[in-house]
């Protein structure tokens, strides 16, 4: 479903990304692993183009998405942010209500009926298991919610605009271990409906959740294959010193 | 000991400001406030009953507010949400902060001139509260960009992204995200024109005139008038009506005292709404 074909990428003079080829399978989970500084993010922001906004950022090769290629000049960016949802390391829900947050996509969209809204959002925190948390304060501020809480409402805030794919960056590094715990087993029923590609720095949880892994190192996407295969018998050196945590 | 005696030093002469900021309160208010009386609120001056009266006065300082505020809050929130979200060449950018910068620093009756003869000659405006009120624009215009710039800046870049992230242009971002989070830096702005608008004397001369007409809000923007503090100065000066201007001094310095506490308000409500 998202093909990508030699794909480099530089800030500036130094380059981050080089050649990736990679196939990402629909509705599974994809985990993106490798040390810091590897690339991850930068890869990951690539696919909904969310790093056009970096100043003196250049890239070649194609991401094809449906078969399009997401950098052909008549692609319409903000549709397929649409598509392509995101969810960010550290929560960041806007300071509206809980409602208005969730409706603030459906709205960007156009939808106005208050029906449709109320029924988007009643669903969409209900995907994301969030519900019964906050169904009797809707109205109330979305940053008096707690860490865990707020993630999950910006999981909701992604779905409510009816994605194809979610990409997370890190979704649980700033989370205590239970709050961690609920953002994977939603991860894992969200993957009947979504593609996710998920980048973690926690190995237990890339086996925990992910179907396919990717090693990157230096900004170079070392291997790529089936979780199992690459937790139990890697084909390279570098990613098998990685998993085993001789170095990262 | 040393650093004792220092200390005391200090603290004498800190006392000694404020006793003499006290005592010139005091001294105003205490000859002012016998002067206001009902009728000189509510009347014009009249030559033939030699009375005085500062209701125009008092129309002219709100007509001349209205009118630069409802100008200089779009201009300088405006330019201040273009320089942060749009300009891309940031040299630019620190250049017209630079001169924004330098901008406030001028004397007052230096934009009087130059409102003058700009747009009182050039732009054939005449000696007009509307002369005058965008004199006053250009005077403001560096405080409101700035403090809304201050404002814009601590409008978290996720939240940026995190519109972006559900599809959201360029434009809806701002509308929704960033202008809601810079309120408090455009109100800032405003209270800040309003206290300078109060105390503003020299370069409306130049540009407003010294009128006391009654006069309608449209009407008074076409004609010359007075605010307040150059009625002020005119009554002292050119009429020696001290008791006047002494009732006049007492009003302004209220207003300006009301105006500081509903910025130190605000400022602390934004800053208890942002901590919850
Ligand atoms: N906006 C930027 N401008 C210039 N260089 C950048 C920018 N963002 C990232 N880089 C560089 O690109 C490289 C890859 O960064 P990236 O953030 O993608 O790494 P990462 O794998 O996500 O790391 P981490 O695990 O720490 O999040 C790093 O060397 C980083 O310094
Ligand atoms: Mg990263």
């Amino acid at each position: 479903m998202i093909t990508v074909k030699d794909l480099c990428l530089w800030y500036g003079n130094t380059q981050a990304l080089h050649h990736i080829n990679m196939d990402i399978p629909e509705k599974a989970i994809t985990a993106l692993i490798g040390p810091s500084g590897c690339g991850k993010s930068t890869f990951l922001k690539t696919l909904n183009r969310m790093n056009d906004l970096i100043p003196g950022i250049r890239i070649t090769g194609e991401v094809c998405y449906n078969e399009k290629n997401i950098f052909s000049p008549d692609v319409d960016v903000n549709m397929l942010r649409k598509e392509i949802g995101m969810v960010f390391q550290k929560p960041n829900p806007f300071p509206m209500s809980i409602y208005d947050n969730i409706a603030y996509g459906p709205r960007t969209h156009g939808i106005t009926s208050r029906v449709k809204l109320d029924d988007i959002v009643e669903r969409s925190l209900r995907d994301a298991a969030i519900w019964d948390e906050v169904k009797d304060r809707l109205r109330k501020n979305a940053l008096g919610l707690s860490g865990g809480q707020q993630q999950r409402l910006c999981i909701a805030r992604a779905l409510a605009v009816s994605p194809d794919v979610l990409l997370m960056d890190e979704p649980t590094s700033a989370l205590d271990p239970i709050s961690t715990s609920k953002i994977e087993e939603l991860a894992i029923s969200l993957k009947e409906k979504y593609t996710i590609i998920i980048v973690t720095h926690n190995m237990q949880q890339a086996v925990r959740i992910s179907d396919k892994v990717a090693f990157f190192l230096l900004g170079e996407m070392i291997e790529y294959n089936d979780a199992e295969t690459i937790f139990s018998m890697p084909s390279d050196k570098r990613t098998e010193d990685y998993i085993t945590g001789r170095f990262g | 000991m040393e650093k004792k005696n220092g200390k005391r030093k200090i603290y004498m002469v800190i006392m000694r400001g404020l006793m003499g900021i006290l005592f010139i309160m005091s001294y105003v208010l205490v000859k002012g406030i016998p002067n206001i009386t009902w009728d000189l609120l509510s009347t014009t001056p009249s030559y033939i009953d030699g009375s005085i009266g500062i209701l125009p006065d008092i129309l002219n300082t709100i007509y001349i507010i209205i009118a630069a505020l409802a100008i200089v809050i779009p201009l300088g929130a405006g330019a201040a949400v273009y320089l942060t979200e749009y300009a891309g060449n940031k040299k630019i950018v620190s250049v017209i902060e630079y001169a924004a910068e330098t901008l406030s620093g001028i004397p007052s009756i230096i934009y009087g001139l130059v409102g003058m003869l700009f747009f009182c000659q050039f732009l054939n405006m005449q000696t007009s509260l509307l002369a005058g009120a965008l004199t006053l624009v250009i005077m403001n215009l560096p405080t409101v960009m700035r403090t809304t710039q201050e404002s814009l800046k601590t409008v978290p870049q996720s939240y940026r992204e995190g519109a972006f992230g559900l599809g959201a242009g360029k434009w809806r971002m701002i509308r929704t995200v960033v202008l809601p989070g810079c309120i408090d830096g455009i109100i800032t702005g405003c209270i800040l024109s309003v206290g300078r608008i109060l105390g503003e004397s020299a370069a409306l001369l130049f540009t407003a005139g010294v009128a006391h007409a009654l006069n309608g809000f449209f009407e008074g923007l076409n004609s010359s008038g007075a605010t307040l503090t150059v009625a002020l100065y005119f009554y002292a000066k050119e009429r020696g009506e001290f008791g006047v201007a002494f009732a006049i001094a007492a009003i302004l310095m209220v207003l300006t005292l009301l105006v500081n506490l509903l910025a130190m308000l605000v400022g602390e409500s934004f800053k208890r709404r942002r901590n919850t």
